[in-house]
């Protein structure tokens, strides 16, 4: 790691120097979305009055944090070789299982975050133990999972209340201590900033220390980047795996209550589409598609793009539909880049 | 002399009908290389595989310090001292180099209630287990995937020497190797060797083979062909008592014939 800052020594030094560049691109995959993430701060705040002013920062930040919270478990899952397809049900369906329990069994509201937690858990687990068990790809597997949750979400909700939605949270009991951990606001000078926004940042940082700085981030690397050499060396790839769909879920479950508490209503047709945002968020951050590689922190900024470009786009009084450009654009740029950089390091030298 | 640190006595192997191995044996002491040489299909990956602890023999046994072992897994002979270098190596190529060399035995370092990955002893202890092989990588966060064949072979064999192994088996570590990293594998092959480990090189080439080899095993077709210390044996002769040998002057007789038969 000196390599820059030793003096030139023989023939080997401008290979050494080649080297130690990329490598240090490489092991920032973050670096692209951090760029992108200042040109849309910059162009939004350049192009529109309301971008950099306290309540339009409130708006979009909050934004990015109930996309981010998400969207970094789904990048530890990706850099962990997976898919999740059911992430983005998952808000509405831990949401209408908390909604359910408090406003038509009359729970207390933390009793009801308690369960809605433990069917979390039960879901990723079963996620995982799908996978692993029948070795068919993620992405089919969390579709099933995806779409049977879209079906009991609807039909459980119909059949309970008549409707497709849940409302009244409100009324249950705990409902202030537990609004206060999920959807307070923080006033800072005199704008109201989300509690969400802390738990971005939180969950953030967590994951990106438990990702380079434990044993159990250096296994999701290795079942990511090579799960029969990562079995061959004693790593418990079905474990680690199963353990990555719990925090996916998990994540869910923490966006879906922040939102039933915020809101006080849950629309059982909520959440769809919202896995892909997930997924697009990661890669923007640096994850691969093929795993092994990525960025938890990166994931977090990838959100961030996503609800500055949003929001900003509001702001600036545009059609919405020039988001999905935006959107695609950013995209297959990241790709690309993510692409160039897989290349580097796998590239194969006899 | 003292027992060998591995042996194999009449190894047998067979898949319902088919016969994978019949009557083989193979010894390896300390500071010895013990080649494997056959040609495709002559046994030699039903052999490691034995050896390595994934395959369970059907006939004739194992002794580990003179002892009778029967290794239940892989992980079971690793935990005794035997440890396997396949072809893929077990590497993951876009990890880097010391996150590598430390997969499933990761140094941690307590800090206060949770324990973290102790980066800093990873990476000196990976760079200096690897130096002390002779290997001088400018950079262990660089990912494995930029490292050259040879040199990843290198840090697999390097991992296995820093774990304790005391029997090091080598699966074809210089197939698909150009001349000068083979060359260099050899030269870790024998450094290896000389801290007194017990090697067992799986090769089909016997000009590999014999420089760093002290006894040499012949396969064909699951059967040995017989075993010869390097002074009763020259690389040609190697090369002629390999299945191919025989065969080859066979082709190469074929080959001057043909021409003329088409011509006259």
């Amino acid at each position: 790691m000196t390599a820059t800052a030793a003096p030139p020594a023989g023939g080997q030094d401008r290979r050494t120097v080649r080297r130690a560049l990329s490598d240090r691109l490489v092991a920032r995959p973050e670096l692209g979305a951090l760029l992108g993430a200042l040109l849309v701060f910059g162009f939004f705040s350049l192009t529109t009055g309301q971008f950099l002013s306290p309540l339009g920062a409130a708006t979009w930040l909050d934004d990015s944090a109930t996309l981010g919270i998400v969207a970094v478990a789904v990048a530890l899952l990706m850099i962990g070789g997976e898919f999740d397809l059911s992430a983005g049900v998952m808000t509405a369906s831990t949401a209408l299982v908390t909604a359910l329990l408090s406003v038509h069994l009359g729970w207390n509201v933390w009793a009801a975050l308690l369960v809605s937690l433990l069917f979390a858990v039960a879901v990723g687990t079963l996620n995982g133990w799908l996978v692993m068990r029948t070795g068919l790809p993620s992405f089919i597997v969390t579709l099933g999972s995806f779409l049977a949750l879209q079906g009991l979400n609807l039909g459980v909700t119909r059949a309970v209340t008549g409707s497709v939605q849940v409302s009244g949270m409100r009324g249950a009991h705990g409902y202030a201590s537990a609004g206060y951990l999920f959807a307070s606001t923080v006033d800072i000078g005199s704008t109201a900033f989300p509690v969400s926004i802390l738990w971005w940042a939180a969950v953030a940082a967590a994951a990106s220390v438990v990702l380079l700085h434990t044993r159990f981030g250096n296994w999701v690397f290795a079942v990511g980047g090579s799960a029969p050499s990562a079995r061959q060396v004693g790593v418990p790839v079905g474990r680690t795996k199963t353990l990555l769909f719990v925090t996916t879920s998990v994540a869910a479950w923490l966006v879906g209550s922040i939102n039933i508490l915020r809101f006080t209503t849950v629309q059982a047709d909520q959440g769809v589409g919202l896995e892909f945002q997930y997924i697009v968020a990661a890669v923007i951050g640096g994850c691969l598609m093929t795993g092994g590689f990525g960025s938890a922190a990166g994931a977090a900024v990838g959100a961030l793009i996503f609800g500055m470009a949003r929001q900003g786009i509001v702001f600036a009084r545009w059609n919405s539909d020039w988001f999905m450009l935006f959107l695609g654009v950013m995209l297959l740029s990241a790709v690309l880049v993510n692409n160039g950089f897989r290349r580097r390091a796998e590239r194969v030298r006899r | 002399m003292s027992a060998p640190l591995l042996e194999a006595r009449s190894l047998g192997m067979s898949y319902g009908s088919v016969t994978a191995l019949h009557d083989v044996s193979v010894e390896v002491r300390a500071g010895q290389v013990a080649c494997v040489l056959g040609d495709n299909g002559a046994g030699k990956s039903t052999l490691i595989k034995i050896l390595a602890g994934a395959l369970r023999p059907t006939e004739g046994r194992l002794l580990l310090d003179g002892a009778p072992v029967r290794f239940g897994s892989p992980r079971d002979a690793l935990d005794q001292g035997i440890s396997t270098v396949f072809q893929d190596l077990a590497l993951v190529p876009l990890m880097s180099v010391w996150r590598n060399f430390f997969l499933g035995s990761e140094p941690r370092r307590r800090l206060g209630p949770v324990r973290m990955l102790d980066r800093r002893t990873g990476r000196e202890a990976a760079r200096s287990a690897l130096a002390g092989m002779g290997i001088d990588l400018r950079d262990v966060e660089q990912p494995v995937g930029t490292l050259s064949g040879g040199e990843r072979q290198c840090v697999a064999i390097a991992r296995a020497v820093h774990f304790g192994a005391r029997v090091l088996i080598l699966d074809e570590p210089t197939a698909a190797l150009g001349v000068r990293q083979a060359a260099m594998v050899l030269r870790h092959v024998a450094q290896a060797r000389d801290r007194g480990l017990g090697v067992v090189l799986i090769t089909h080439n016997p000009h590999h083979a014999h420089p760093v080899g002290d006894r040499f095993l012949l396969l064909n077709r699951g059967r040995s062909l017989g075993c010869f210390n390097k002074q009763d044996i020259t690389p040609d002769e190697l090369t002629r008592q390999m299945a191919g040998g025989a065969e080859l002057q066979a082709l190469a007789h074929e080959l001057r014939t043909t021409p003329a038969a088409d011509g006259g």
